[in-house]
């Protein structure tokens, strides 16, 4: 990269004032916000309640770790990000080998299966709410009462596990489009002499692909548990993060109490603690860009 | 014999391929099918895959739902903060591409960071810096959040594309006397338009279907398309046939976008990790 700058060097001067803009845009975005959330979140601030105000130190942190649905949002967030993490990577490892192959009308069946990625959040929520799973109505109920089951009223009865379900179904596509581009970049000669020297499909796909896509798996995994941490329209849509608390994650619990109950201080703590875990998952994130970067 | 079996083999995948990919695109083809249906074949159970097709739902799309004022909004939001995004991005990676310093490493990866800060954990602030400027449920508040939110990615795509346009050929204008200004947009914007043109799609793609900022920022006058469905969570959802025209109109463009972006999409969303 230096080599590459001393060959072009010249004024290097005027080239920063082109990037300036975007940094300083950049600089007050990244810091106003936090600042300010790390102020409310030491305050007594309720919009609906002006008589409350003035420093309140730790607590609302302190009311907000001690609170049970705070710790039930945390363990719903986790096993959200988990479910989704280990059914997409997964089903799209398999799934990315599977596309690879040779088979009449490839390209097609590429742009079907990844097409959920381009549907946006409200639309994937209610037509799986609505269309796919309605135990009246739903496909999937008159499917189930096809071979004499009885249908469920999935969103009312698992509704965190149904979540995990419709944005897996979101991401599945991400994970089998990256995976497949990495399978691709594979060199052919490699895996044809695997197979000259006998290795059968399982053991080119544990000792070749597998290695081969580790640094994609990675990427995979990162860049989903920065989105899926924040997944907020699919719940908002479809169970409004209950019955009570059982599909709230932090992202539903910061805005049910800054929108709903207008608890400043305390969504602003929640946001800090948000802020926190994101950065923590970021910084291995980061790590693994950073070594590309050298290449 | 063996050529046989390669061949049975082949449609044995291919058979298997098939079977997932309509197993993962049926929802969507549900939701089209739907919209074509009057309310009563929409409901009706078991659910009929041979039906007599109907514009109505669509008719009442546009007609009660003021399908046009969200869509207007969508189309307004999303093609401003992509322009807005791309002429600040584009110098940017210019300036890390080319003139390279000795932080421009820690620059980038900076950069990136950004697009870590979670949006719930800055919800508060926005929605009240937002609120006390009057840009609550304004396009312009939007407009300024999704150009914020989605620069570090467009600078990365940038620069990534940027990285390939072969140095001599920049070096050769310069020689001819070109400016700053002419080696940007008569030497490099040619070279590295399909890499732009990318980078725009993928803007357009994460600004229409955003839904966090859309839905906490928006109520009526500004929302888009996003908040509009989401407004069919409501009872007045359980009018199928509408709800699945609605939404198929919603996502259809965007949906023809990914088709055809697909493979830069890849570079983009993975800052170039990933070839």
């Amino acid at each position: 990269m230096n080599l590459r700058g001393r060959a072009l060097g010249r004024k290097r001067h005027g080239a920063g004032m082109l990037l300036s803009p975007a940094v300083v845009l950049l600089l007050v975005w990244s810091l106003v916000p936090l600042a300010m959330t790390l102020w409310y979140s030491t305050r007594n601030y309720n919009l609906v309640d002006p008589t409350l105000h003035g420093f309140s130190g730790v607590n609302n942190y302190w009311y907000l770790l001690t609170d049970p649905d705070f710790l039930t949002a945390l363990l719903n967030t986790a096993i959200l990000v988990g479910g989704v993490l280990a059914i997409t990577v997964g089903l799209g490892t398999v799934l990315a080998v599977l596309f690879d192959q040779a088979f009449l009308g490839r390209g097609v069946a590429r742009v079907l299966v990844i097409s959920p990625f381009f549907i946006m959040p409200t639309v994937s929520a209610l037509l799986w709410k609505n269309l796919m799973l309605h135990p009246i109505y739903g496909v999937y109920s008159a499917m189930m009462r096809a071979v004499g089951l009885t249908p469920v009223d999935w969103l009312s009865n698992y509704p965190l596990a149904t979540l995990v379900m419709i944005v897996a179904w979101e991401w599945l596509p991400f994970a089998i489009l990256i995976l497949l581009t990495a399978i691709q970049s594979l060199d052919s000669e490699q895996k044809e002499a695997a197979r000259m020297d006998g290795a059968g499909p399982l053991a080119q796909f544990r000792f070749i692909i597998l290695p081969h896509l580790a640094r994609a798996i990675t990427v995979v995994i990162m860049i989903e548990t920065i989105f899926l941490l924040a997944v907020f329209a699919e719940i908002a849509v479809t169970t409004a993060g209950g019955p009570g608390v059982a599909s709230t994650n932090l992202a539903f619990l910061i805005y049910s109490r800054a929108l709903l109950q207008f608890d400043v201080g305390g969504a602003s703590a929640g946001g800090v603690v948000a802020i926190v875990i994101a950065n923590i998952v970021a910084a291995f994130l980061l790590r693994a860009v950073a070594r590309n970067l050298e290449t | 014999m063996p050529a046989r079996h390669a061949r049975v083999k082949r449609a044995a995948i291919g058979a298997l391929a098939w079977a997932v990919a309509l197993w993962v695109f049926f929802p969507i083809l549900w939701m089209g099918l739907t919209g074509f249906k009057s309310e009563a074949d929409a409901i009706s159970t078991p659910p009929q895959l041979i039906f007599h097709p109907t514009l109505a739902s669509y008719r009442e799309v546009f007609a009660q739902e003021n399908y046009w004022h969200f869509a207007a909004n969508s189309i307004a939001i999303s093609v401003l903060a992509t322009i807005v995004v791309l002429l600040l991005a584009i110098p940017a990676a210019y300036a890390m591409a080319f003139h390279p310093g000795p932080r421009t490493r820690g620059t980038l990866l900076w950069m990136l960071s950004t697009r870590m800060l979670p949006s719930v954990g800055v919800l508060v602030p926005i929605y009240l810096l937002a609120r006390n400027t009057g840009l609550l449920d304004t396009r312009t508040g939007l407009v300024v959040i999704y150009v914020l939110t989605n620069l570090p990615i467009m600078v990365w795509m940038l620069y990534t594309f940027f990285r390939e346009v072969p140095v001599p050929i920049l070096e050769a204008g310069r020689m001819d006397g070109a400016t700053r200004w002419q080696e940007i947009t008569q030497v490099l914007l040619p070279l590295a338009l399909p890499g732009i043109a990318s980078t725009g799609l993928l803007s357009m793609i994460l600004c229409w279907n955003e839904a966090f900022w859309s839905l906490n920022l928006t109520s009526s006058s500004a929302a888009p398309l996003p908040t509009f469905i989401a407004s069919f969570s409501s009872p007045e959802g359980l009018f199928f046939g509408k709800l699945s025209a609605a939404s198929t109109l919603a996502v259809a463009p965007i949906l023809v976008f990914g088709w055809l972006s697909q493979k830069q999409l890849v570079r983009g969303l993975t800052f170039g990790a990933v070839k």
